[in-house]
Order: structure tokens, then C-alpha cells, then sequence
């Protein structure tokens, strides 16, 4: 055991010796390994920054939750089958409402764009969100200020309204815009609440520029930008969500009165479905990605391999030297492969320097740090090059006869 | 006296592109513990050939090498690295020292493939060193020392695993007269000193060290005799080089 400490030893020592031998050519050997690493680590870290967006706004959409939709989620599906589907109506959550048990609360959802509009402050274009009193509950957001509209309220379509955070900004800078009258497209409502701030949806989609009335009136005084509504069930726990949502459907397929052989005309969404989606998708950005990256380390690698088969012929003398008094293949393999590992190695090193401040940069589009998963692959990666584009010249070295290398000059 | 190498109808053939050159046509022959011979010839007669398996730098195409009672002719890479380790210490006409290692570190090499710790390796490195008087340049490179000084390293080098024979290759060939007569009462002084040595060389006046002189001539030995007039020489203090 101690000898191969020992030549590792005497490996690196003249691994690091052969390398300030040879600064310049050194630097720019090592350079090809730099710039594989620097873009294969911001192509990692990208790629694990994108993942963290979408896992941080999946986060706002409840996995506990299903959304009972006339379009699943996710591709692969006969775009005329489903678009031939009837839709969804208020009357299908009333029987969930009704028959439902292994659930905490059932909301219809429905929406349309209105400019919304304060004395002489107009927001255009805010998401009109047509619900029920429980969507507090089945969403899982937090009122700010006021209330939400009660069960009264909502079954009796009374024109009162909940501001998304963005558009109470937007409209009351200063006041309190509680119990004041705005309107929603040509209609007047009075502000209940104020939700708290809840972000964005991957990015697209804020969720704070929305106001919620209730979908009983919603009905009378706007039109849905989809026909029909969706449905959103909250499990009563998320043990449940499987158990639930076979309940669910098979009340869907009571009130769609379907045969027990007919397919399903609805869909019942939940998070998992998106997880999945992303994951195919983000899977393939990310082979793609680290594949084309990978080429320029590949390119380094043969760099390496080049000045390899270089400073093995300059050192033949060297190699029959320390064969005639005794280094047997195995050391001489060694010494080459740790000398190019070496070199790859602070390749490497300089290159996640480089990647760190640029890694900062991504930062500013994407939640992300560079993991430190990724420095440690990129370490791992680096010296794996040096390995394998050094194995071929270490090999002829090991190989080359005593005699032959005592001789050359 | 026992018998360290045991040469038995050595032949050794190479190809060089399509003619065969027969560089030693069935060598017999027998060197003792503690000998000092002088193994001569001109270019081409075969004495590198000679040196090379000696040294077992190479294998003979047919024939028997016993090397202290082993046979070393059907030996692997690996293992004749093991034999040129522990019973085989080079000196070359050039040296062959590592340019970019002190003198201490040069000297250590041998013990490192063969396994020695650090601690024995500075020992007997410096032991070595001491022997050829080179102590206080320990910590020199290679191209801090004259011509004759690194031969010395190379000769500590060699002797640092105390091996069964010294095998010299012209080793004063890059040196001065002066330089070395010295290196050549070095020899005798370690010949002295128990050690077997081989000297290769065309140089009458270096061989006349010897006790016994081969010729080679044409792959096969064409004299061997002992040295009865040998010349006298007068040791020069080590310390002094």
C-alpha cells in the first residue's frame, strides 16, 4: 500500500514539476479544460435554476389539489376528442358539492379579463376570477385586509369583490380600499378584502392582478373567456388525493351519466401531472444542453491528449532512466496519468473560479446558487478528462522498451 | 566464489526492417562474486547487446541468464523492473541523472520503486551519497555539479539498494582524463569494498582497472583473460573531489 502513496507521491511531484517546467504551454492546455468546465458548470447551473422556478411555483399550486377541467394537463392527447367534450358547468360541482366526502372544500372556478377601474385609476386587462366562498380554503391563499365574501354573498351573487394584491396597489395607493366601490368592467362592486401577495405562475402569469366575484354573479354580468368552468377540490388530507379523486369521478360520471365502458369526458388535474410534464421537458433541455456544453470539454480533453503524447516523447530519456533502475509500467502509467488528471484538475479549479461571479449572473434570471453538487461533478468531471485523454500517452510511455528510450536523444 | 552471472549459450537477434543482425552468436560465460571485469570490444562487436541483457534491460532470444542462481531470460517487463531495481546499478557514459531533482532526490529513486520508506530512503540515500563524497551537494541539481561530480551521483544511485553488480557503461567517456582517472579509483576503491563491477568500455587504459578482460568481437568472445600486471594506482581521498 505504502508504495503506491509513495509514487502517487513521486507522481505529483513531477507531475507539478513537469507543469512549471512548461508554464505557457501548460496555461494553454489547460485552457480547453477551462472553458468545458466554465460552460458545463453554468449550463448545470442553469439548468438546476430553471428546475427550482418551476418547483417553487408548482409550490403555489396545492398538491393536495384537483382540478376537475375539460382539458388534462400534460400532452398526448387527441386535441378534436377533447375539444368535442361538453363542458363543464356550475351544476357538476353542485353535485360534487352534494355527494363528495372525502373532501374539505369544492369551488367552481371561471374567469375573463375587464379593465378595472377606481374614480380615474383604470387597470387594464385584471383576471376576473367567478367563485364561491370556500375558495379561500380549496386555493390556500391568505386574505391581507377585510375579508373574503361569505357563503351568503357568493350563493346570492351580491356585488362585492376581493382584490388581488397588485390591482389594490395599482387602485389604492394610499387609501383603504375597503368598503369602496370600484368597477369591474362596466359593473359596480364593493371591496371586501385584499389577498396577500402570491407571486407569479412559472413566471407568466401573475397571480396578485386578479379580482374574485362571486361566480353566481359573475355568470349575469360576464361571459367566460372559456366556456364552461373548472372545478378545484381540495382532499381532506394529501394521504387522500388518490382516494379522492376516484371519488370524484365516479360522481362526474354519474352526473355525465356515462356507461361503464365510455372513457372519461373530463379530466381531473392535479399537480403531479405538471411535475411530470416538466420533468420530460426539463429532462430533455438538460441532455441537450450539458451534450453540446460537454463538446468543448471533449475538444479540452483532446488538447490534453495532444501535449501528452508531447511531453511524453520529450521525456523518453526520462522514462528509460527510471525504468533502467527499476520503475516497472505501472509507475510510469502513473506518473503521465496524474500529470494530465493534474493538469485537468486546475483546469478545472480556474474554471469553476470563473463560473462562480457568471453563475451570479444567472442568478439575476433564475432562483439559483451553483449547487454545490455541481462543483463537485465538475471536479469529478475535470480530473475524469485528465484521466482518460492522458490513458493513451501514459500507456505508450509505460510501453516504451528500456533500451530504445535509454538511447534517445 | 559464487557465481553471480551465469551466461549460457547467449544468443540475441534483432530485425531491422528485412535483414537479421545477429548481435551475439552463443555467449558462454561465467563472472563471480566480488570480480572486476572489463567487458571490451569495438562498435558493433555485440558489447552493448552484452551490456543490455547483462543489465537485464533486455532478454536473449535463446540461451540461459542466471543472475545470482535465477533465471532472468524468460522474465516478464515487470519482473526484470524488479531485478534491475534490487541487483543492478547502472552507471552511463552521460550520466542519466534527472535534471530537475536534486541530488538527494536522484539518489533516493530506486529505493521509491522498490518500496523503501521515506525515513530509510534519506538514510541510505545519504549513505550513498556520503560513500561517493558528495555530502555537502545533497541538495544540488544536476547542472549545479561538474561532469565528474554527477558521475558520482550516478554512482550512489546505483549502489543505494546495494545491488549484486555495478554495471558500468563507459563511464568516464564524458569526462576528463583527470575526472576520470578519479571516477576509475572509485571503482577500485568499491571493488575494495566487497562490490562485483563490469566496466563496458573500448578504452584500454579504463579496462586496465579490470582484473579480467572479455573481448567481444563479432557476437562472440574472442578473449578472456585475467589481468596478472595489473596497473598500480593510488586512491585519491574522497573528500577531495
Amino acid at each position: 500500500m505504502r508504495i503506491y502513496l509513495d509514487e502517487t507521491k513521486e507522481g505529483l511531484l513531477i507531475a507539478f514539476a513537469a507543469i512549471r517546467a512548461n508554464k505557457m504551454r501548460s496555461v494553454l492546455t489547460t485552457l480547453g479544460i477551462v472553458i468545458g468546465i466554465v460552460s458545463v458548470t453554468l449550463m448545470g447551473t442553469a439548468i438546476e435554476g430553471l428546475s427550482r422556478a418551476f418547483n417553487k411555483s408548482i409550490a403555489a399550486v396545492g398538491a393536495d389539489v384537483l382540478y376537475v377541467q375539460k382539458w388534462p394537463w400534460g400532452g398526448g392527447h387527441d386535441w378534436w376528442e377533447i375539444r368535442n367534450r361538453p363542458d363543464l358547468t356550475i351544476r357538476h360541482a353542485k353535485a360534487l358539492e352534494r355527494n363528495a366526502e372525502i373532501v374539505r372544500s369544492i369551488s367552481p372556478i371561471t374567469g375573463t379579463a375587464r379593465n378595472v377601474t377606481y374614480q380615474s385609476k383604470v387597470i387594464e386587462n385584471v383576471i376576473v376570477v367567478g367563485t364561491d366562498a370556500d375558495f379561500l380554503e380549496t386555493s390556500n391563499v391568505n386574505v391581507w385586509l377585510g375579508r373574503f365574501m361569505t357563503a351568503l354573498e357568493a350563493e346570492g351573487g351580491r356585488p362585492v369583490c376581493v382584490l388581488g394584491s397588485e390591482v389594490a396597489e395599482g387602485l389604492f395607493p394610499v387609501e383603504n380600499p375597503i368598503g369602496k366601490t370600484v368597477k369591474v368592467g362596466n359593473y359596480p362592486y364593493r371591496v371586501l378584502g385584499v389577498l396577500e401577495k402570491q407571486g407569479n405562475f412559472l413566471g407568466m402569469q401573475s397571480l396578485d392582478n386578479r379580482v374574485y366575484v362571486p361566480i353566481n354573479r359573475f355568470f349575469k354580468e360576464f361571459q367566460s373567456f372559456r366556456r364552461g368552468i373548472e372545478i378545484w377540490v381540495k382532499s381532506s388530507s394529501l394521504e387522500q388525493v388518490e382516494e379522492t379523486k376516484e371519488e370524484i369521478r365516479g360522481i362526474m360520471r354519474k352526473a355525465r351519466r356515462l356507461e361503464p365502458k365510455e372513457k372519461d369526458d373530463f379530466a381531473i388535474n392535479q399537480q403531479e401531472i405538471l411535475v411530470q410534464t416538466f420533468n420530460q421537458i426539463g429532462g430533455v433541455i438538460a441532455a441537450v444542453g450539458l451534450f453540446i456544453t460537454g463538446l468543448s470539454l471533449f475538444v479540452g480533453g483532446i488538447g490534453i491528449m495532444n501535449i501528452m503524447f508531447v511531453s511524453v516523447t520529450e521525456r523518453t530519456k526520462e522514462i528509460g532512466i527510471r525504468k533502467a533502475i527499476g520503475a516497472p509500467k505501472r509507475s510510469i502509467l502513473l506518473q503521465f496519468l496524474l500529470e494530465s488528471a493534474v493538469i485537468c484538475l486546475i483546469g478545472g479549479i480556474i474554471g469553476l473560479i470563473i463560473a462562480f461571479p457568471l453563475s451570479l449572473i444567472i442568478d439575476q434570471v433564475l432562483p439559483t446558487a451553483m449547487p454545490l453538487s455541481v462543483v463537485g461533478i465538475a471536479l469529478v468531471i475535470s480530473v475524469l478528462v485528465g484521466v482518460v485523454s492522458g490513458f493513451l500517452p501514459a500507456y505508450r510511455a509505460s510501453r516504451l522498451d528500456p533500451v530504445d528510450a535509454l538511447r534517445y536523444e | 566464489m559464487s557465481v553471480v552471472i551465469r551466461f549460457r549459450d547467449i544468443t540475441k537477434m534483432y530485425q531491422m526492417g528485412m535483414e537479421e543482425v545477429h548481435a551475439l552468436r552463443g555467449v558462454t560465460l561465467e563472472i563471480s562474486r566480488n570480480e572486476y571485469v572489463a567487458i571490451m570490444g569495438p562498435s558493433g562487436s555485440g558489447k552493448s547487446t552484452m551490456m543490455n541483457i547483462i543489465g537485464c534491460l533486455d532478454t536473449p532470444t535463446s540461451g540461459l541468464y542466471e543472475l545470482n542462481g535465477v533465471n532472468v531470460s524468460e522474465m516478464n517487463d515487470n519482473q526484470l523492473a524488479r531485478i534491475r531495481n534490487k541487483e543492478i546499478g547502472f552507471v552511463f557514459q552521460t550520466f542519466n541523472l534527472l535534471a530537475r531533482s536534486d541530488v538527494l532526490h536522484n539518489v533516493e529513486l530506486p529505493l521509491i520503486y522498490g518500496g523503501y520508506n521515506s525515513a530509510e530512503r534519506k538514510k541510505h540515500a545519504m549513505e550513498a551519497i556520503e560513500k561517493v563524497g558528495l555530502t555537502d551537494r545533497s541538495h544540488h541539481k544536476p547542472n549545479e555539479l561538474s561532469g565528474g561530480q554527477r558521475q558520482r551521483v550516478a554512482i550512489a544511485r546505483a549502489l543505494v539498494t546495494g545491488p549484486s553488480i555495478l554495471l558500468a557503461d563507459e563511464p568516464t567517456g564524458n569526462l576528463d582524463s583527470k575526472t576520470g582517472a578519479e571516477i576509475m579509483d572509485l571503482f577500485d576503491l568499491l571493488h575494495e569494498q566487497g562490490n562485483t563491477i563490469i566496466l563496458v568500455t573500448h578504452e584500454e587504459d579504463i579496462a586496465a582497472h579490470a582484473h579480467r578482460r572479455v573481448r567481444i568481437r563479432d557476437g562472440h568472445i574472442e578473449s578472456d583473460e585475467l589481468v596478472t600486471e595489473r596497473r598500480i594506482v593510488s586512491h585519491t581521498p574522497m573528500t577531495t573531489a
